[in-house]
């Protein structure tokens, strides 16, 4: 049993501590947009903010965010108003297959929260997802069209 | 192993082999109904016909079969319908029908197979009459209610109007009555230099469920009641389980069941799949690994190698002239043998399949490249008749190839078999999936090249050692025993047709078939054949004193297309001009479904091992581009997957099982080491070829040639990371 802060909703989940963040999330709370991708903290699809701060859901239990603030990508637009990250994202039509990019939304969302004007060099630095299909170049663009919106 | 011998084919064989690729279901499968004329939308919205629904607030449901696995399809084929329909894009949604309905209309639909690059051009001419006879339907509609002749009424964005009488509606009003109209016969296509929403870089369609994190793949399918499975398939191909020992884990925190699954695998049932993951983990099995445990990748190379050697018989793909005695009595002879590895798809979701099963009905969920080959899959695994099955499709994680496979489909069949009545998800975890891949087949090659005293080439020897794709997935597509795609990319003519003219040419192949499953992987045999042929066309260069773009051009003369494409990027990259200090440049060229793509890359190269790729630039010749935003990511994503594998891939073979077990091993590009790609489409008309594929084919030769005009070193076996080289 852990009471878990998603969204902004306080939600018990009968889940022992030691389950890893993700499947709480994708299985007891039913939130999906967090993806499976390794299980091993290396591709980063199932990036969530904990507390604003990116993390890599497989990789941290149930137990060390309980009461923590943890955000999914379904939770990043506020008032159902869309991130300005997301809002870049449509407008350079950034996924192909899409599955990587809950996290890399996520993990960008965090970036600029952090560092507000990332240069090229603090994009290299800061986002490590994998992306299989390889929408690097979209992705680059809509950071520095994100942070100048 | 088979060593180069023709395969065996009983009957299970090749029903399985071809129900793979997605023929199956025109072989001896009778099937005992028609299906209804016309199909309703989910909400009750009549089809004009069977590519296009059109409700009464005027939306366009356009119906696709291929699948959408990001490389923009759907969004593709939407666009080639509303062009001819002339319907309000913004208008626009997709449906998927299910095969299971396209079988029942005897395959209204056509080839649901999303694969070989052929999403958009094998099925583009059909989906434009599909939405030109609805187009021409609706106007009909719309004549008889007006009761004026239908040639008289006009057509925009979906609104009809008749200017004589000044009388005006909308698809929405007649599409009732359309599509109880007869389809016309024949009908005109536009010329594509008329189009103006084919050919546009429109949005993608499925963009904004894709940030939203509301998109559903295979992996977040929901149902009531399910449970969810954790599999484990002997880690050595071919091996079976001997036993498992279920009184260990039953009592695990919620474990519902444990099951065999055939007789090679093992999987738990729990409430949730991390429990039953966490299960499995602790289920002790023992394995019966059989003979193939003793094969690894030092006895694969070693098999390989020995089939470069002309005494071993081999197929014969490509020849003109008389190679081996031009190069006997050539005056200068070059030779250089190659290799490239096993390599894993790694989509970012593992396979996954979620099934309901009845004695009365099997209902399949997964994300597949070929909607009937799962189907087909189904129907076998179950032993239901076609008309109790059905597959429906969801968004793909990925497919590059992975997914026209149904090994995992077979799987959750056959664990949702011994549940029935309770829905089950079937989801590998990423060590399943790097382990039980369909990899990138394994080849080595030798190449030589002659020249005569004035350093022209007179002969070139091509010997291809390897693995066949075909032998194992497709064997009735062998031809007398040879693989005929094992060429493609130096095929005398065709899709994937050689760009030299060379007088004495010999283009052959050992096949030799190692016990790891191959499957089409990205660019599948353009992949190695290019990076072979367009290294060893620089060190051609190289012997010869001459600029590797020259060397090249002077042997293209025959082949314009290949030409016009090498010139594009040359031209781009400014080959003419110097590079800017310490930068180095390559170039490659090939012709791969369809389509002549080449590419160049710029380079910088420090302590001789650590690679920064500064630019690339990549041309394309597709005949007709449909979408040039999508086009230009099919480019720049075959790029990040072609030097993804280059650098970082490489499955390896010990005691019979792929070492490689999750990225930490099997490692993928970062932004970080990705520059931007410089697409340069030059269409020229007249034909329709592929764009998923072939640009991977240029990827690492461009990369490779560049490292060598850097460091004068010539790198023949791959991954670069087993030669210490890695971005900077």
């Amino acid at each position: 049993m852990a009471n878990l802060k998603i969204n902004g909703k306080t939600i018990n989940v009968d889940v022992e501590d030691d389950t890893p963040l993700l499947w709480a999330i994708r299985e007891n709370v039913g939130l999906t947009g967090t993806k499976y991708g390794c299980g091993i903290a290396q591709c980063g699809a199932c990036t969530v903010h904990v507390d604003g701060v990116a993390m890599r859901s497989c990789g941290v239990t149930v137990g060390e965010v309980a009461g923590k603030d943890i955000t999914t990508i379904e939770g990043l637009a506020a008032g159902g108003v869309m991130h300005k990250v997301q809002l870049a994202w449509i407008a350079s039509d950034v996924p192909q297959c899409g599955y990587c990019q809950s996290g890399m939304i996520m993990a960008v969302a965090a970036l600029l929260k952090e560092n507000p004007k990332p240069s090229d060099d603090d994009i290299n630095d800061a986002i490590t997802n994998i992306c299989r299909c390889g929408t690097f170049q979209q992705v680059r663009e809509a950071i520095h069209a994100a942070a100048n919106a | 192993m088979n060593q180069h011998v023709m395969p065996k084919l009983n009957r299970r064989a090749f029903v399985i082999g071809t129900a793979t690729a997605g023929a199956g279901l025109a072989l001896g499968l009778d099937l005992p109904f028609g299906g209804p004329s016309v199909v309703r939308a989910a909400d009750g919205a009549p089809e004009v016909n069977a590519w296009v629904v059109i409700r009464p607030d005027d939306t366009v449901v356009i119906r696709i079969a291929r699948s959408e696995m990001g490389q923009g399809t759907l969004t593709g084929l939407a666009q080639l319908v509303a062009e001819e329909l002339e319907c309000d894009w913004s208008k626009v949604t997709t449906e998927y029908p299910t095969p299971g309905q396209s079988v029942a209309r005897k395959r209204a639909w056509g080839d649901f197979s999303t694969g070989g690059s052929r999403g958009i051009r094998t099925s583009q001419d059909y989906v434009r009459k599909g939405g030109a006879t609805a187009r021409v339907m609706l106007i009909q509609a719309a004549a008889n209610e007006w009761k004026v002749p239908a040639a008289e009424c006009k057509v925009s964005n979906g609104v009809i109007t008749h200017a004589a009488s000044g009388k005006t509606t909308t698809y929405g009003k007649v599409a009732e009555a359309a599509a109880k109209l007869e389809p016309p016969a024949d009908v005109k296509l536009k010329d594509p230099k008329d189009w103006t929403i084919a050919g546009k870089g429109l949005k993608r369609l499925d963009t904004v469920d894709k940030t939203t994190g509301k998109m559903i793949y295979g992996i977040d399918v929901k149902l009531p009641g399910m449970l969810n499975a954790a599999i484990k398939d002997c880690p050595v191909f071919g091996g079976k389980v001997k036993s498992f020992d279920e009184a260990k884990i039953s009592g695990m925190k919620g474990v519902k069941k444990v099951v065999p699954v055939g007789d090679s695998a093992v999987a738990v049932v729990a409430d949730t799949w991390w429990h039953a993951k966490t299960a499995l983990d602790a289920l002790p099995i023992v394995w019966d690994e059989g003979d193939n445990a003793r094969v690894s990748s030092e006895t694969i190379a070693k098999w390989l190698a020995e089939g470069l050697d002309d005494e071993q018989p081999a197929y014969v793909g490509n020849q003109n002239g008389n190679a081996k005695a031009a190069i006997a009595s050539a005056a200068k002879k070059v030779e250089a043998v190659y290799s490239y590895p096993y390599q894993n798809h790694a989509t970012m979701e593992p396979m996954n399949a979620t099934v309901l099963y009845t004695p009365d009905k099997c209902e399949v969920w997964c994300g597949t490249q070929n909607g009937e080959a799962a189907f087909a899959a189904a129907l076998e695994a179950s032993g239901l008749p076609a008309e109790k099955v059905d597959v429906h499709k969801l968004m793909l994680g990925g497919g590059f190839g992975r997914r026209g496979m149904t090994d995992y489909v077979r799987q959750a069949v056959a664990i949702a078999k011994q549940m029935p009545g309770t829905p089950v998800k079937l989801l590998w975890s990423r060590e399943e999936d790097m382990q039980h891949g369909k990899y990138h087949p394994v080849t080595q090659c030798k190449l030589t090249g002659a020249f005569d005293a004035d350093n022209n080439l007179v002969a070139l020897h091509y010997r291809l050692s390897g693995q066949s794709i075909l032998f194992s997935v497709r064997p009735e597509a062998l031809q007398n025993g040879m693989d005929p795609a094992a060429f493609q990319g130096v095929a005398q003519s065709g899709e994937a047709a050689i760009g030299y003219s060379v007088p004495n040419l010999l283009v052959e192949h050992s096949m030799r078939n190692p016990h790891v499953p191959p499957g089409f992987w990205r660019g599948v045999n353009v992949n190695h054949n290019a990076i072979y042929m367009e290294c060893f066309m620089d060190e051609l260069a190289q012997a010869a004193g001459q600029d590797p773009l020259e060397f090249r051009r002077k042997l293209m003369g025959k082949n314009p297309k290949h030409l016009a494409v090498l010139n594009a990027v040359a031209e781009k990259i400014g080959w003419d001009t110097s590079a800017p200090k310490g930068i180095y440049r390559g170039i490659a060229q090939v012709m791969g479904y369809g389509s002549y793509v080449a590419g160049a890359a710029e380079i910088s190269v420090t302590d001789g091992s650590k690679i920064k790729v500064h630019r690339i630039v990549a041309s394309t010749d597709p005949g007709y581009v449909v979408n040039p935003a999508q086009v230009e990511r099919q480019i720049a994503g075959s790029f990040v997957y072609g030097l993804s594998a280059l650098f970082y891939g490489g499955c390896t073979v010990k005691d019979g099982r792929i070492e490689q077990t999750n990225f930490d091993t099997y490692n993928s590009m970062r932004i970080n080491e990705m520059p931007k790609v410089e697409a340069v489409m030059v269409p020229s008309g007249g034909f329709w070829g592929g764009v998923g594929e072939p640009t991977i084919g240029v990827a690492a030769p461009a990369v490779l040639n560049a490292y060598f005009a850097a460091t004068g070193k010539r790198i023949r076996s791959f991954p670069l990371r087993n030669q210490n080289i890695s971005f900077a």
